[in-house]
């Protein structure tokens, strides 16, 4: 019982640490950095001299690839769960499930070089004039695209796990009643698993504002506040990477602001949980 | 979807004696009376299976099933646990179609039409002939939502409100719940879940209705309930039931098949009607030795 409870313990703490260990230096840099700087500058050059600490900028590039990720992954991971759930046949779902579970694993340096060496030259060659200008060799759209395809995995496979859960009997009682699969899958099955549909998609939601290695590959971390796809950006986590290399001194400016982004990065994910949670409660169908 | 793919008869709702349960009727059984439309074709058996066999995996369940159910009766299936019972009578409106493993031979007639034929929208079937199930199984919605879900996946241009109602009343839950429409149906008992259940499957005005164990899962009250309800319903609709609770066939049925398991030649263990016949007599002269064995054994 004690030692149960200790595991459950270490957990909080580390939550609890991590929580002091960026408050401690994030206020020694809002004593040198005025808030207002930090989110209103347009600039982000915080190795530069002079400085400028215009977060805006990595924050907006982080927001561009999420954009991008979500806008494949969540409908392409829900159609996948809804298909696996309620559409295969029992020898196809034993197939792929496992193969989605395989595609969670790879390393995501690997689909960083997939994005930079395989998906922006695709892109490239088939770009449609009309649309402007190419993207170039390092791209928020490329990057975001690939994260998108590298979270489908985790998007189908919780919401798969949800909607298997959910009661047959649901199931049978649409049937019955003369529901086709598909008024069965989207007015029975996803309102049933709502929650776990929702969780799929925070999870999705968090790795894709997490992710470091396909941004720091493929988005060409150069600092850049705009929305646009086709041009190559830098994200808050693509920032702390390359910045903490071991060479900074602690307690210099530099130190002081990576720790200041990553506090920023912990208030991102943070809101989306508490988003999420609320929107748990407001919408999901508790079935007993 | 293929709709009019079946040539069934549907009743005018209009049709039908107005909303509200109708007492029991004391006449005598025989004359199937209530329902005048549609009841221009020759016979009054609604549905009819000819050399049914259904088999889960190849190997067979159900052999050989013949049987006529007849238009507002209470046509109920005894026997022991696994003999095949429900089976049978997931073969009516075709939910044996969700279990990829299982296949029906033979033919199940409704109005003279081969629900199995090829062409055949089992969407269209259920839309006709409604289940209630073992265990409540109403959707987490609203006790609204629950009725009016087959009239709006159907595209039935009706008053929903007042569909709602006179479902509700049929299935004598109006009471308890015009107060609460809004409510979560998953608030109700257990008894008024199943009404409710009943109530979902008469919204969209079926012709026959199935029901699976409908009071398994009650208490003897909520069952007691649920009975007068059957009897209640038979005036507009005709009833399959499954129950292994004899006393409940006795109660409510005015048919009753009796179903067990047989060694066929390759020794399977497959389900066969052992006798049809009105309930009266099946339980005080039963015709096979078997029979009289499994009410007698029982009851006594």
């Amino acid at each position: 019982m004690a030692s149960l409870f200790a595991c459950a313990l270490v957990s909080l703490l580390v939550t609890v640490g991590i929580v002091l260990a960026l408050a401690g230096p994030t206020i020694e840099f809002f004593r040198e950095v005025s808030p207002l700087d930090f989110f209103s500058a347009q600039e982000w050059a915080p190795t530069f001299s002079p400085a400028s600490f215009g977060v805006l900028s990595i924050v907006v590039g982080t927001l561009n690839v999420t954009f991008w990720a979500i806008l494949i992954a969540l409908p392409m991971g829900l159609c996948a769960a809804i298909y696996l759930s309620e559409y295969a046949s029992r020898r196809t779902r034993k197939v792929v499930k496992p193969v989605l579970e395989v595609l969670e694993g790879i390393p995501t340096v690997a689909y960083g070089f997939f994005a930079l060496t395989f998906i922006t030259p695709l892109i490239r060659d088939n770009w449609p004039g009309f649309l402007g200008d190419a993207p170039g060799i390092f791209s928020a759209g490329a990057a975001g695209l690939v994260l998108g395809i590298m979270i489908i995995p985790t998007v189908a496979s919780i919401s798969e796990d949800a909607m298997t859960a959910v009661p047959s009997g649901l199931r049978e009682g649409a049937y019955a009643l003369g529901a086709t699969r598909r008024v069965v899958a989207t007015r029975v099955v996803v309102p049933a698993a709502l929650s776990g549909i929702i969780a799929s998609f925070v999870l999705g939601i968090s790795r894709a504002i997490g992710e470091t290695m396909v941004v720091l590959i493929a988005a060409g971390n150069t600092p850049n506040l705009t929305f646009s796809p086709v041009q190559s950006i830098q994200t808050m986590t693509a920032f702390i990477a390359t910045t903490a290399t071991g060479d900074i001194g602690v307690g210099t400016i530099t130190y002081k602001t990576i720790f200041a982004v990553g506090a920023l990065l912990f208030v991102f994910t943070l809101g989306m949980n508490l988003i999420s949670s609320w929107l748990v409660r407001r919408f999901r169908e508790v079935y007993e | 979807m293929s709709d009019g793919s079946m040539e069934v008869p549907v009743s005018e709702p209009a049709a039908r004696p107005s909303a509200g349960v109708q007492p029991a009727g004391a006449g005598p059984r025989q004359e199937a009376t209530g329902r005048a439309a549609g009841a221009a074709r020759d016979t009054d058996v609604v549905m009819r299976t000819e050399d049914v066999t259904v088999t889960y995996d190849g190997i067979p369940a159900l052999r050989d099933i013949t049987i006529d159910i007849h238009r507002n009766r209470i046509t109920a299936f005894i026997g022991a646990s696994g003999c095949g019972k429900s089976t049978l009578l997931r073969c009516f409106n075709r939910m044996n179609d969700l279990i990829p493993t299982a296949e029906v031979r033979g033919s199940v007639l409704y109005h003279g039409e081969d629900l199995y034929q090829p062409g055949v929208d089992p969407v269209e079937v259920r839309r006709h002939i409604g289940m209630v199930f073992q265990k409540p199984n109403p959707f987490p919605k609203s006790i609204y939502d629950n009725v009016a879900f087959g009239p709006k996946v159907l595209h039935m241009k009706v008053d929903m409100d007042e569909v709602v109602e006179r479902s509700l009343r049929q299935a004598a839950l109006w009471d308890e719940a015009k107060d609460r429409l809004k409510d979560n149906a998953l608030g109700l008992s257990g008894g008024q879940q199943q009404r409710l259940c009943i109530a979902r499957a008469l919204a969209t005005s079926p012709d026959v209705l199935l029901m699976d164990e409908p009071c398994s899962a009650l208490d003897p009250i909520a069952t007691g309930r649920i009975e007068d309800l059957m009897v209640a319903l038979r005036e507009q609709y005709t009833i399959v039931i499954v129950t292994h609770n004899m006393q409940q066939a006795t109660r409510v049925s005015d048919m009753t098949a009796f179903i067990t398991v047989e060694l066929d030649e390759h020794d399977n263990r497959t389900g066969t009607i052992i006798e049809y016949e009105e309930t009266g007599r099946l339980f005080s002269q039963p015709a096979d030795p078997r029979t009289e064995e499994y009410v007698t054994g029982r009851i006594g």
